[in-house]
């Protein structure tokens, strides 16, 4: 207790650091896959692609990150076991996002795209079994957790699956796909529109202190949907075909609708990102800043402190801002193999998986999400080819990130406790 | 590189368009070769035949770097042996119209005044067979957007039914050609006669293998 009462500006200013650390590896390193499909597909350009990425992914940390972060911050962890002796949990988390950092530093060095979220996960309950108690560990939420890494990528592969293939058939497969995309598209736009701003009120809006009865929400978020489409359908107006690249193509101008809708499409991936990201970079730090302001005392309904999911959101800003374009860069040249269609199912199917599971508390991995999506779009044979040995390498970089996260917390933590308790 | 854009393999359907391509050039160049050859200008048709062959040679090394694209595992919307196999078949058409015009020049072997009007009209129609050829290929990439379904599918079958006819027609000239040949062949040098027959089932192997391509493709989207 005295140690909370003697160190406590300390080891927030710790975990702020080290929260501000892992927000920013997060926006360094992640939006190459949270954009990276836009960006790849040439319907953004890079710098639009960083701008998208920086207002929304803010704004998915800010209004909807709430959710996940408390699911990090106490969902994974048995308080009952830190009772009597607080410090210990504010050690844990305080290592856990160290090792979480420093194993997200070492995997982008040597190229592997893990997850932040199986990172910190795997730090958080690897501190929680081995530093203090087996049972210190709430294993059912766990066990959830983790089933949802595997149920998430075949939701997200099932939606992109059905999200291609009603463009298929409205679109593609008609005597004038044309004039029927620029029929379709704005819906598409507007139901991506509706579910963002759904899950924005539904979920985000409290920390803000607005509520709305969900005939509200709905309402408001149908209203918003409206006026995306209707936007669509300006921007749309705005396209003009080009013979000479149909002649090539036949559906070079169909395609460069549908690079229209992937702004839209982007603009979800990027707040669906940041609403469950953030949560990696600040759950931790918020259960030490809750547990310090309280005088040692873990409380379970303790609220938010107000700068904390602006700080994650700044964090995942700084890290685009700096890293986001050299990241962005890399992945712009070559990959022509993703035309905006594709691009857009995959996206908008992945997104919406995200969202929802972050409104439910879940922290899923967005990477995961994505490969679910791209598989299922490739199931419903719209990529010319998808290497399965990269995907394996994917697979096992989040299989392996588990331990690894781990067994780093695990020795940063009994560091701390030297340094502090001696 | 750290992001999930690995996942994106190289597209087979380009290269595999670009070597049809090359192949159908390469086979287009023996109606200026034979041009050289009616006129009896032999250093013209070496040059083009020298052409020819550099043609062939390109379509050979696209071949290879299309096979060395195809690791075993991708996962394609389409089967990855039947892709090999059509581009083996592709390949093909080039290799024979190298052979047909080193037979020719080798042998300086004059196609005869009374049916030279006939061969040329044998050999365009028989090139017909591969820009149709190139013209089904040349739709994949659209059949990729459609997601290997619905109209696209239709035009592809379109053009391999047309394919068909047209492989059907140079049949009926090769017999009548060879129906030609047969009532002037007394006035020729016998051994000639041996090598033209041979050259006018050659230039029909053109159109044949033109054929098998489509049936292959067929083949290609009916499994899928």
């Amino acid at each position: 207790m005295e140690i909370i009462a003697t160190y406590g500006f300390e080891l927030v200013l710790l975990a702020g650091v080290f929260g501000l650390f892992m927000a920013w590896g997060i926006g360094a390193n992640d939006v190459a896959n949270a954009m990276g499909t836009s960006v790849g597909s040439k319907a953004l350009t890079i710098k639009q692609a960083i701008l998208i990425a920086m207002v929304f992914e803010f704004a998915g940390a800010y209004l909807a990150g709430g959710e996940v972060t408390s699911t990090i911050r106490k969902g994974i962890i048995d308080s009952a076991y830190f009772v009597d002796s607080p410090e210990l949990l504010v050690y844990g988390m305080i290592a856990s996002l160290l090792a979480a950092g420093i194993w997200l530093l070492l995997a982008s060095y040597l190229g592997w795209p893990v997850s932040t979220t199986h990172s910190i996960i795997g730090a958080i309950v690897g501190f929680a079994a081995v530093g203090v108690n087996a049972d210190a560990v709430t294993w059912s939420k766990v066990g959830g957790i983790v089933g949802s890494w595997v149920v998430t990528p075949l939701i997200s592969g099932i939606f992109a699956y059905l999200i291609f293939m009603s463009a298929q058939k409205l679109i593609f497969n008609t005597s004038d796909p044309l004039a029927n995309a620029k029929r379709y598209v704005p819906f598409y736009m507007a139901m991506s529109g509706f579910m963002l701003s759904l899950v924005t009120i539904k979920k985000g809006l409290k920390h803000i202190g607005i509520h709305f009865s969900t005939s509200e929400a709905l309402l408001i978020a149908g209203a918003i949907a409206v006026a995306v489409g209707f936007i669509g359908v300006f921007l749309i107006k705005q396209l003009k075909a080009d013979p000479q690249a149909d002649k090539k193509m036949h559906y070079a101008s169909v395609e460069k609708v549908f690079a229209i809708l992937m702004i839209v499409t982007a603009s979800c991936m990027a707040f669906a990102h940041g609403s469950n990201d953030v949560a990696n970079a600040i759950g931790p730090l918020a259960a030490v800043v809750s547990i310090v302001e309280n005088g040692g005392e873990i409380t379970k309904q303790a609220a938010l402190v107000w700068w904390i999911l602006p700080l994650g959101g700044i964090g995942i800003v700084l890290g685009l801002a700096i890293f986001g374009s050299r990241v962005m860069a890399t992945i712009g040249q070559g990959i022509t193999h993703l035309t905006p269609s594709r691009g857009f199912a995959a996206e908008l199917a992945a997104a919406t998986t995200v969202v929802l599971a972050s409104s439910t508390g879940l922290p899923i991995s967005t990477t995961q999400t994505l490969v679910g999506a791209v598989l299922g779009v490739g199931m419903a044979r719209g990529i010319a080819a998808l290497n399965m040995g990269v995907i394996r390498n994917i697979v096992i970089s989040w299989v392996v990130t588990l331990p690894a996260g781990a067994v780093l917390s695990i020795g940063i933590f009994y560091m701390l406790k030297g340094v502090f308790s001696a | 590189m750290n992001s999930i854009l690995g996942v994106f393999a190289k597209s087979p359907i380009k290269p595999l368009q670009e070597h049809i391509c090359k192949v159908h050039q390469c086979a287009s160049h023996l109606v200026p070769f034979f041009e050289a050859a009616y006129a009896n200008d032999w250093n013209k048709a070496t040059g083009i035949r020298a052409e020819l062959s550099k043609m062939e040679k390109s379509a050979d090394k696209l071949k290879r770097e299309l096979r060395m694209n195809l690791p075993k595992g991708l996962f394609m919307p389409i089967d990855r042996t039947d892709l090999l196999g059509l581009v083996t078949e592709q390949d093909k058409i080039a290799n024979i119209a190298k052979d047909i015009s080193g037979r020719i020049l080798g042998r300086k072997l004059v196609i005869p005044p009374p049916i030279q009007q006939e061969f040329m009209e044998y050999l365009l129609r028989c090139l017909d067979a591969s820009a149709c050829a190139v013209k089904a290929i040349d739709e994949l990439d659209e059949l990729l957007e459609t997601g290997f379904q619905g109209r696209e599918l239709q035009i592809i079958d379109k053009l391999v039914i047309e394919l068909d006819s047209i492989e059907n027609s140079t049949d009926v000239m090769q017999i009548s050609l060879r129906h030609s040949l047969h009532g002037i062949e007394q006035d020729l040098n016998p051994v000639d006669v041996v090598f033209l027959y041979n050259v006018i089932e050659w230039v029909g192997d053109l159109a044949d293998l033109a054929e098998r391509v489509g049936d292959k493709l067929e083949l290609m989207l009916a499994r899928s």
